[in-house]
């Protein structure tokens, strides 16, 4: 590869220089926001004259027209290699431009639409006798089935996920932390719903019923590799000083572990659980198969069926009135909420509490 | 239940040991719990396999049906029959369109984090697209359902009408956009995130030398680029793609409520129909009997088989990268 790159860049090089680079003309430097100014204008006036309702369909063309107008007037006045790397640098704006502009437009209507029937009654009553299609209810239920089978999930995963990522940092050699670190990777990418199947496979065995536990174990089956993975990280980025300073003091192995190796990794092991939390509160798939969802407040999530906020959009989606998509907004715009806390006191403690590496 | 009962271990108590105690009796159970929940985890997977083949081929021995070509669903009958082929299909064609579109979305963007963007805003933007994973695929699913296909539909006819002699776009059958193209848009949007922090880590990995002696040829940035960062990363960006295509096989909350399921096969892309394992799973769950659920599980395990492969070659693309790497560097 790197022979590919030294006979290619010089002949390139020459080719520039043949034409004389010192004396090349050069758009000045605000040129990108100038052709960025002239294609927005234009693009409001295409999407405006062809009578385009939609804004994002004017930013699209006008998107487009930025990626040509600058490939074709620094071609006219540069060359066309300075060209081709306007080109690039147009088309990776874009490519930006078009992820934000997903987010926004999700984050817009869920707010939008969400805060319409969003109030203190909206939290603290649930579904019990409001019929699907009429206005009323609330959230309550599915509120106390969330934190109760995530939290059961945490409790489940959180050691299991913690003690592996020790073994494979502290312990771990061979073949048996070669094959877990593996597996771990490849446990990442199980479908949610697959592990769904999986709990209703044995309660299919066992002839268990449908309860928030059962739809714990499958969220911590989801949520284990990745407590894993990101404690790895952070156990790996404590000093080897720090274990070995304790080491050659006489304490015992574990207890390095316990009371210095985990004390300083503590706020990334903390924000990597907070990350999964997040990351299976939204979990609908094993929910659906697993708790069975309920219209009623139940607390106990070790018997009968409960119901959790992704669930209950997803009964509300399916109902199909007007009243049950208002209510499904809503309450996406709780659990976005959560979920969107939940990652940003994450990262806040990350911050906060990161582990001085050396430098 | 092997999970909560014998194996869950609670987290160790730092117990004092007594002042002749030299720790060692500690440290055998420390090393004990730590191994065992790594020895728990591949029995986790282990068991997935197991329970889930055995479900599997009760419900295979019933099927009256080819399990692999049957273009039905419907375990509830007399005689059951039920098959995969248009679930297998749907799921492949509707990541493709996702990979197609997202993969060189998410490799612009990467590059935009990491070669493009001002230094100093390089950090919140790459947390920003981040932020589109945190979405919950439920989320995904209502916005797509209820924002997204009537959107589509101009798209769709200015496709239909411009694109329409490609086959792929020609659209067919009237309805709304419950097509597995949309299904399609709406995973590449959810596995941008993804490809593109694996994609972006690799371009931040490539050598500096190479990139200046690049630059000190008087290559312009795109060619510092296309010389020296894409042929460094391109395995990376094979490997992030194969994970996003992991992930978009496996969805499901924001396909069932996108699409509108029928058992054809089309490759009319946007006309509407078709289905996905997971799919399929979320929508004939409810109304399932035994046999209905073991078929779904039967489904559910080639899903974790295609899955497992994928996810499974990606990461040894990544390993054998990182030895490749750490050797050249």
């Amino acid at each position: 590869m790197s022979n590919v790159i030294q006979d290619a860049t010089p002949a390139q090089a020459a080719r520039g220089l043949s034409k004389g680079t010192l004396s090349q003309r050069h758009l000045p430097r605000w040129a990108p926001a100038g052709f960025a100014a002239v294609s927005i204008a234009l693009g409001v006036a295409v999407g405006a004259g062809a009578g385009l309702h939609s804004r994002i369909q004017w930013g699209l063309i006008a998107a487009a027209l930025f990626v040509v107008v600058s490939y074709v007037v620094t071609s006219a006045v540069e060359n066309r290699r300075q060209a081709k790397d306007r080109l690039a640098t147009s088309v990776v704006w874009v490519c930006f431009l078009l992820a934000v502009v997903p987010l926004l437009s999700l984050i817009w209507t869920t707010v939008g639409r969400g805060v319409k029937v969003l109030d203190g009654y909206f939290l603290t009553h649930s579904m019990a006798g409001v019929p699907g299609f009429e206005t009323g209810g609330g959230v309550y239920h599915a509120l106390i089935g969330t934190l109760e089978q995530v939290g059961l999930a945490t409790l489940v995963s959180a050691p299991i996920g913690l003690l592996t990522a020790v073994y494979l940092v502290e312990y771990g050699k061979g073949a048996l932390a070669k094959a877990v670190t593996f597996f771990v990777d490849v446990m990442t990418g199980i479908p949610s719903i697959v592990a769904g199947l999986f709990i209703l496979s044995i309660m299919l065995i066992a002839g268990l019923a449908p309860s928030g536990l059962m739809g714990a174990l499958a969220l911590a089956i989801l949520m284990i590799p990745v407590v894993v993975r990101s404690t790895e990280e952070m156990l790996k980025l404590v000093p080897n000083e720090l274990r070995e300073a304790a080491l050659a003091l006489g304490v015992p192995k574990w207890r390095v572990i316990l009371k210095v190796v985990i004390p300083t990794a503590i706020g990334g092991i903390t924000t990597g659980v907070m990350l999964a939390i997040a990351r299976i509160a939204g979990e609908t798939a094993p929910i659906m198969l697993l708790v069975f969802g309920s219209q009623l407040i139940n607390t106990n999530p070790f018997e009968g069926a409960q119901s959790s906020l992704p669930f209950y959009i997803w009964e509300q989606y399916r109902v199909g009135s007007e009243a049950s998509y208002d209510r499904a907004w809503a309450a996406a715009l709780v659990l976005i909420a959560f979920v969107m806390i939940l990652n940003l006191v994450a990262r806040g403690i990350a911050r906060w509490k990161a582990p001085k590496t050396g430098r | 239940m092997a999970i909560t009962t014998d194996n869950a271990p609670a987290p160790p108590v730092a117990g004092k040991p007594g002042p002749t105690s030299t720790g060692r009796a500690g440290d055998k159970i420390f090393l004990g719990l730590s191994q065992g929940s790594g020895i728990l985890l591949l029995v986790i997977m282990a068991s997935i396999a197991v329970f889930l083949t055995y479900r599997a081929s009760l419900a295979l021995a019933e099927n009256d049906g080819n399990f692999l070509t049957t273009f039905d669903w419907n375990p509830a009958g007399d005689p059951p029959v039920f098959g995969i082929a248009v679930l297998l299909f749907g799921t492949i064609v509707s990541s493709l369109v996702a990979m197609v579109i997202a993969v060189p979305i998410a490799v612009g963007i990467a590059l935009f984090i990491s070669h493009y963007a001002p230094r100093r805003l390089a950090a919140p933007l790459a947390y920003v697209v981040d932020l589109l994973a945190a979405v919950p695929s439920i989320i995904y699913g209502i916005w797509g359902a209820l924002f997204l296909v009537p959107y589509l539909e101009g798209l769709n006819l200015w496709l239909d009408e411009f694109l329409g002699w490609t086959y792929l776009f020609e659209k067919t059958e009237v309805g709304v956009a419950r097509s597995l193209f949309t299904v399609g848009i709406l995973l590449a949007i959810m596995i941008l995130p993804i490809v593109t922090s694996v994609s972006r880590e690799v371009f931040l990995q490539v050598p500096r030398m190479n990139e200046e002696a690049a630059l000190a040829l008087g290559a312009t940035r795109w060619e510092v680029i296309r010389l020296s960062v894409l042929p460094f990363g391109r395995s990376g960006v094979i490997s992030a793609s194969m994970l996003g295509l992991g992930r978009a096989l496996g969805e499901t909350m924001a396909v069932a409520t996108v699409l509108s399921p029928s058992f054809v096969i089309s490759l009319h892309l946007l006309n509407p129909g078709g289905g996905t394992f997971a799919q399929n799973i979320a929508a004939k769950f409810d109304e399932a009997n035994e046999l209905g659920r073991d078929a779904l599980i039967a489904s559910g395990l080639v899903l974790f088989v295609l899955t497992l492969l994928v996810n499974g070659a990606a990461r040894l693309i990544i390993a054998r990268r990182k030895e490749y790497s750490g050797a050249n560097a």
